[in-house]
């Protein structure tokens, strides 16, 4: 058996300080392995994204143990974490592309930060991509020229350009009319498998949990697995 | 190492905010070049005479402060250091305000006198680098007979035009100056001064016919050649020991500048470096010229650092959440830095060149009304450029601050 992607164990996390400190997390424990697409759900504020964050290594991890990839971001040094958050793709909620950059160069941000990758084959690569999400026509467009699901599509592209092992994305669907929020799951969806890369999304949308291999629920900031089925 | 020049293409990318900072910076450029080319001017055009004077010692009363504040000496100082070894030819030379009439005066509010500096000098008498003075030598000898500098100001008249125009029927142009009537026999070009609007170059005996009270045998300024190869500090030294009286020096200054500045007695000699140094640093430090426009650069510079640190700040802010993503891919603090850095590079660059341009504009029309000689150097053209380049990076510094706020965890 292949090691698993993320393991986390005991996983406790508090905002604030003093007496205003709260606790977000309470001994969250679970594993996800390579290739598997796990969805998160449950009601706002019950600490998913907060559990998003500590995965993708934005925030340090307090409590227990969280092991990424096979690195333990507890106590890992500044310098460490923003090499793995380089190993990790990230979809947000907001398709937070650069504005500046035309469809291709946010894409090709993303390859900028894998120095084994040739600078000449970087743009082919970017391209590809964006083929590979549909907008082969659309790659010289600057993200105000497109729509919000072409935009998350550009973002799709930008998270899986570097075949990460993991995937990250925060309610990708939220912004989105049905029909693309569909759309744009299902071809993140499809890219991952293809890849091999694990997913974890975090969501509210009932309509894309058919596409997930595991269902975990967060409520209050405790885990309990749901059966993929229901 | 990064394909993407992101710094660029944010600014590119926002034409209108580009746009005002280019032009706000270009303001600030042009406020310095200005500032600092009146200063050259001023320091330049107050010693445009000692550069054109052919001596390599010269000797002045203690007294004087400047050019246009002369005090004058007895001449047998000047007499006697012709008995020096290394000494080749001495000249006196004499120098004075005095009021000149407009002959081609049209009337009021207009004033039809003005100060205008009067030098006097021995006719044949090696005194100035100008070819037509050489050339006029026969004119200077004649009785109440000067040249004119036709780079004065325009307000002494239209001289220069009125020369040409009458040499044709052999009349000259006839004016007063202190109140004595003198012709003007030829033309040289010398420039105006802050000190001295016009100038005029006559022969000894018409200098002291024009300032009649001026006492026998008192002198402005004595020049002194040397002969070709004499070492100039061994005969400084030599007129240090050999005039009569006690020898003084400034005790602010250094000893090599004392080598070649020093009073003996009732004189004070000067190198020609020294005399033109001596000449600028009146109107450095005893005027507030210097201070003014020095302040004035200062405030371009802030003016200018004020506007990159908005534009700068503005765009940090714009682009906050795009900074957190890309800390959030794995982009470091560092990355973001030198993005906002280069734009502040791209600014002060693509902001100098205009006002550059702009400013060489300025400075003809400065140099064509007032007759001063502002041009553009390579030397403030650098001093510029770095100013812009520093003006841009310390207001990058102060806006970089609020990239650390770009917090990945806050996008989710």
């Amino acid at each position: 058996m292949l090691q698993p992607i993320i393991t986390i164990e005991n996983v406790s996390h508090y905002f604030g300080a003093g007496r205003l400190r709260k606790q977000i997390l309470f001994d969250v424990t679970t594993i996800v392995e390579p290739g598997e697409v796990v969805i998160m759900t449950g009601p706002s504020g019950s600490g998913k994204t907060t559990l998003l964050t500590l995965i993708g290594a934005l925030r340090s991890t307090q409590e227990g143990s969280l092991k990424v990839l096979g690195q333990e971001l507890r106590g890992g040094s500044e310098s460490k974490l923003v090499e793995l958050r380089r190993n990790i793709g990230y979809i947000f909620q907001a398709h937070n592309l650069l504005n500046s950059l035309r469809a291709w160069q946010n894409v090709q941000m993303s390859i900028e930060l894998h120095s084994d990758i040739p600078a000449s084959e970087s743009r082919d690569r970017a391209e590809a991509m964006l083929e590979a999400v549909g907008l082969a026509d659309w790659a010289t467009q600057y993200p105000n020229e497109l729509s919000g699901g072409q935009k998350q599509r550009v973002a799709i592209a930008r998270a899986l350009v570097c075949n990460p092992k993991l995937v990250l994305a925060d309610e990708p669907t939220a912004a989105l009319d049905k029909k693309s929020g569909r759309d744009v799951v299902e071809i993140m969806h499809d890219l991952a498998k293809k890849q091999g890369s694990a997913i974890v999304l975090v969501t509210h949308d009932n309509r894309i949990l058919d596409l997930a291999d595991r269902i975990i629920h967060m409520e209050d900031g405790r885990l309990s697995s749901l059966d993929a089925s229901a | 190492m990064f394909a993407i020049p992101l710094a660029w293409l944010q600014l590119k990318r926002e034409t209108v905010r580009l746009l005002v900072a280019l032009a706000g910076i270009g303001f600030a450029v042009i406020l310095m070049f200005l500032q600092l080319g009146f200063q050259a001017a001023l320091f330049e055009s107050a010693v445009t005479l000692h550069q054109k004077l052919e001596g390599d010692i010269f000797l002045i009363s203690p007294q004087s402060t400047s050019l246009t504040s002369m005090k004058s000496f007895p001449d047998r100082r000047l007499y006697q250091s012709l008995g020096f070894a290394g000494v080749d030819a001495i000249s006196p030379i004499y120098l004075g305000l005095g009021i000149w009439k407009n002959p081609y005066w049209e009337g009021p509010p207009a004033s039809q006198t003005r100060s205008i500096l009067v030098i006097g000098m021995v006719p044949g008498d090696k005194v100035f680098a100008l070819p037509e003075v050489a050339e006029n030598q026969s004119q200077l000898r004649l009785t109440d007979v000067v040249l004119f500098d036709r780079a004065s100001r325009e307000e002494f008249g239209p001289i220069s035009k009125k020369f040409e125009a009458l040499k044709a029927t052999g009349g000259l142009v006839k004016s007063e100056i202190e109140s004595r009537r003198v012709k003007v026999g030829g033309l040289f070009s010398l420039g105006a001064s802050f000190g001295a609007d016009g100038n005029l170059i006559t022969s000894d005996l018409n200098f002291r016919r024009i300032f009649s009270k001026r006492g026998e045998g008192m002198i402005d300024v004595g020049l002194i050649k040397l002969k070709p190869g004499v070492d100039l500090e061994k005969t400084l030294a030599r007129f240090r020991q050999n005039l009569p009286g006690t020898s003084r020096t400034d005790p602010k200054k250094t000893t090599d500048q004392t080598k070649e500045d020093f009073v003996v007695g009732d004189v004070r000699v000067l190198s020609k470096k020294a005399f033109i140094a001596f000449e600028q640093n009146y109107w450095k430090e005893s005027t507030a010229i210097g201070f003014i426009f020095t302040l004035g650069t200062a405030i371009g510079f802030v003016v200018g650092t004020v506007i990159v640190y908005q534009i700068l700040y503005t765009d940090v802010t714009d682009h906050l959440a795009e900074y957190a993503t890309l800390k959030a891919m794995g982009y470091k603090n560092r990355y973001l830095l030198s993005v906002v850095f280069q734009e502040a590079i791209i600014l002060a660059v693509m902001g100098y060149i205009p006002g550059y341009i702009l400013c060489l504009g300025l400075y003809n029309v400065t140099r064509s009304a007032t007759a001063l000689p502002i041009s553009m150097t390579l030397d403030r053209g650098i001093l510029v450029l770095c100013l812009a380049i520093l003006m841009c990076v310390i207001s990058g510094a102060v806006a970089v601050r609020k990239v650390q706020d770009a917090d990945p965890a806050d996008i989710f």
